[in-house]
């Protein structure tokens, strides 16, 4: 009885005494250990030399926790690292707050936090403060993430929905849909097997590549939920501007796309993980393109569209493969499998 | 691809200059009503050819009466609501499952399979599996009836919404207002029926029944054969559809329903009380129908004031005429169901062309 109790969390390891302190030195600071973090101060202490620094927060409660190509440790790296990316800045501290589950097995929370060590560590990033709360079983569907991330804004990143005018080009750095539609089919208890991977990634090394090597990024943005059909949207409508995007140079897993059909998915809204959309000025395309193409992560970089004059209501349009032209919306919620 | 487009686009416009007057094609299927609007195919067709959507969308043609009866059924502690997806956003009178819902005993299924297994997991509860969907959901409808019958699983009941898209099809040529001159004919519902079973459209009523697949080249191609037949003056029976499409369809498929439903008279959103048009648990199967176990009549129950879907259905006019659509009626909050399921006409007006037609 005993054993399988050490085997899992209790609620007293959320109590701030022994058992707290156990859970952190034997669990966390082994996979997260830096100079700042195992202080074990109030606060972090972070040397800084900038003027400009991005700032930003996101809560991660993925269901299921582990799925093809991550989990939720991994996404509440990547996630708040893509947030600092494409404001135009390089991540160099993270914080962590896990909300675990009275009764979440110790074996699962080292995984994530191993998972979290790696993917800091392999972007320079460092965890350097946290929290830890647990809460009765049941509360919080096993674990919740929290990450906040501070980056030193890029001098040269001079990025913004003003900066973006008609004649501009959209460079996505990939195939889209991955990350959601593997969500979905391994969420949903849909019985059907394929190769589905998440796409889930840091992007801070290639957009701090492309900031730093080019001068005609006018904006940056992460598709993650809504999809690609939001953050063209949110372009479109803040910029006052239409954006008008190409089917068929739109790169999509067949994969992906065979299971958006079957269960009535329109790929266009569905999340990202670790692609960006750049608005750049027409200039500069062949050189974001280069770069893109020269790293792991944008080896499938592609012109989708441009940036169009707007005559009334701005609109986001897609030219359909056979020539058609229709309006992509703003995703307006929860999607449902079709029945027929 | 393109120069079959082409071809197609070039059949359309021969049709339209030789007919001289508009054309109205109506497909059938919710699934091509999405993919029409999805690929932008309308932009792309002659302005005389005029594409209307039909009664093919599931959750749009069952009637507000049905609707109410789950409703009912979810408010009883003794009951255990399964349905598909679509279904839970539906408003009837008061509510919605999805409203109801939180009370734990909705629960959505994507399969007739997992409502038989929530049956067994569940034995103090009656599971009603809310069964809508044409001649492509009734054999799989079927297989669970039987084997919960074979396994006595006598907490499981089905509340059979199933309907025919033959004789809605006969019900719309034969109204006063009809004004169809075709129907490219639903791909699925044709796997299992065979496209054979539209051959007493184009003999009864000399009106082209094509068949296509749900891809935009399907679907230019099934259209373009359609105005080559208005054109010729001849209408036919064909299926663009090889793939997967016989003439005679799944008779495996068939011999389940026919062995476990008939034939009934039946109401539909729309349309009205329509002879043979829905399927009824066969006798020797009644203690699995919800109709009998509860007591349960379906009667027509009045829509929505202001909902025009019923119009819609029949073709008689589009989404954005309805006073209701996009302004009290939107895919968040929904009056009527072509606004609520995904392959309604309603909705994919409103995803795909709302600014278009204002």
């Amino acid at each position: 009885m005993t054993e399988a109790k050490n085997d899992r969390i209790l609620l007293a390891h959320g109590g701030g005494g022994q058992l707290t302190d156990d859970l952190i030195r034997r669990h966390i600071l082994p996979s997260l250990n830096n100079e700042i973090l195992s202080e074990l101060g109030d606060s972090a202490k972070l040397n800084v030399a900038s003027k400009s620094l991005c700032f930003t927060t996101d809560s991660y409660v993925v269901k299921p926790l582990f799925f093809n190509g991550g989990d939720i440790g991994k996404l509440a790296v990547c996630g708040t690292i893509n947030d600092l990316a494409v404001a135009g800045s390089r991540p160099v501290a993270l914080s962590l707050s896990l909300i675990i589950e009275d009764g979440f097995e110790f074996k699962l929370l080292d995984r994530i936090l191993a998972s979290i060590g790696e993917t800091a560590r392999e972007n320079n990033v460092n965890i350097i403060t946290g929290d830890t709360k647990t809460v009765e079983a049941g509360a919080a569907d096993g674990i919740f993430i929290n990450t906040a991330g501070i980056g030193v804004k890029l001098t040269g990143a001079d990025m913004g929905f003003d900066k973006i005018a008609a004649g501009d080009k959209i460079i996505i750095n990939g195939t889209i849909g991955d990350h959601g539609m593997t969500i979905i089919s391994q969420r949903e208890d849909i019985k059907f097997q394929s190769q589905m991977q998440s796409d889930c990634a840091p992007l801070a090394g290639l957009t701090c590549e492309l900031l730093e090597n080019t001068n005609g990024i006018k904006f940056m943005r992460d598709p993650t939920r809504g999809g690609l059909a939001a953050s063209l949207n949110e372009i479109s409508r803040t910029s006052r501007l239409s954006i008008e995007i190409r089917e068929v140079d739109i790169p999509i897993k067949p994969v992906v796309q065979a299971a958006a059909d079957m269960l009535g998915f329109d790929v266009l809204t569905i999340a990202n993980e670790g692609k960006f959309i750049a608005i750049v000025s027409p200039e500069s395309v062949d050189d974001c393109l280069r770069i893109c193409k020269n790293h792991p992560l944008g080896k499938q970089a592609k012109v989708i569209g441009e940036v169009c004059r707007s005559s009334d209501v701005p609109l986001v349009e897609l030219i359909t493969q056979i020539g058609g032209k229709r309006i992509v919306q703003m995703p307006y919620g929860r999607e449902l499998p079709r029945i027929c | 691809m393109l120069d079959r487009i082409q071809k197609a686009q070039n059949l359309c416009r021969a049709a339209c200059k030789q007919l001289a007057r508009q054309i109205n094609i109506m497909e059938v299927c919710g699934t091509h009503t999405v993919s029409i609007f999805r690929n932008g195919i309308r932009a792309t067709l002659p302005k005389e050819l005029k594409l209307l959507s039909g009664p093919g969308c599931p959750v749009c043609v069952t009637e507000q009466g049905y609707i109410d009866i789950v409703l009912q059924l979810a408010d009883r502690d003794d009951c255990l609501i399964a349905t598909y997806g679509d279904m839970i956003r539906v408003p009837g009178k008061n509510s919605s499952l999805e409203r109801k819902q939180s009370k734990a005993n909705v629960k959505v299924v994507l399969s007739s399979e997992d409502a038989l297994q929530l049956a067994k997991d569940n034995p103090e509860k009656t599971v009603v599996f809310v069964a809508v969907g044409f001649e492509t959901t009734a054999p799989s409808t079927a297989v669970v009836v039987k084997e919960a019958a074979q396994q006595d699983v006598d907490n499981f009941c089905i509340l059979s919404g199933h309907k025919l898209v033959t004789p809605a099809m006969r019900a719309l040529l034969s109204a006063k207002n009809d004004k169809i001159d075709a129907f490219l004919c639903p791909g699925h519902v044709s796997v299992i029926i065979g496209y054979g079973a539209f051959a007493e459209i184009v003999e009864d009523f000399n009106r082209p029944c094509v068949v296509a697949g749900f891809g935009p080249l399907q679907i230019m191609e099934g259209l373009g054969e359609i105005c080559r037949q208005l054109a010729s003056g001849k209408a036919e029976l064909k299926s663009m559809y090889d793939a997967v499409v016989t003439k005679e369809g799944n008779i495996a498929a068939q011999k389940i329903v026919a062995e476990c439903f008939d034939a009934a008279d039946g109401y539909w959103r729309g349309l009205g009380k329509i002879d043979k048009s829905t399927l009824k648990l066969k006798e020797k199967y009644s203690r699995f129908d919800a109709f009998t176990r509860f007591k349960i009549n379906e009667t027509p129950s009045e829509e929505k004031t202001g909902c025009r879907c019923g119009e819609v259905l029949c073709g008689l006019i589009e989404p954005p005429e309805c006073g209701l659509f996009d302004k009290n009626c939107t895919p968040q909050e929904p009056v009527g169901p072509c606004m609520v399921s995904s392959e309604g006409a309603c909705a994919a007006w409103f995803k795909y062309g709302r600014e278009r037609a204002h």
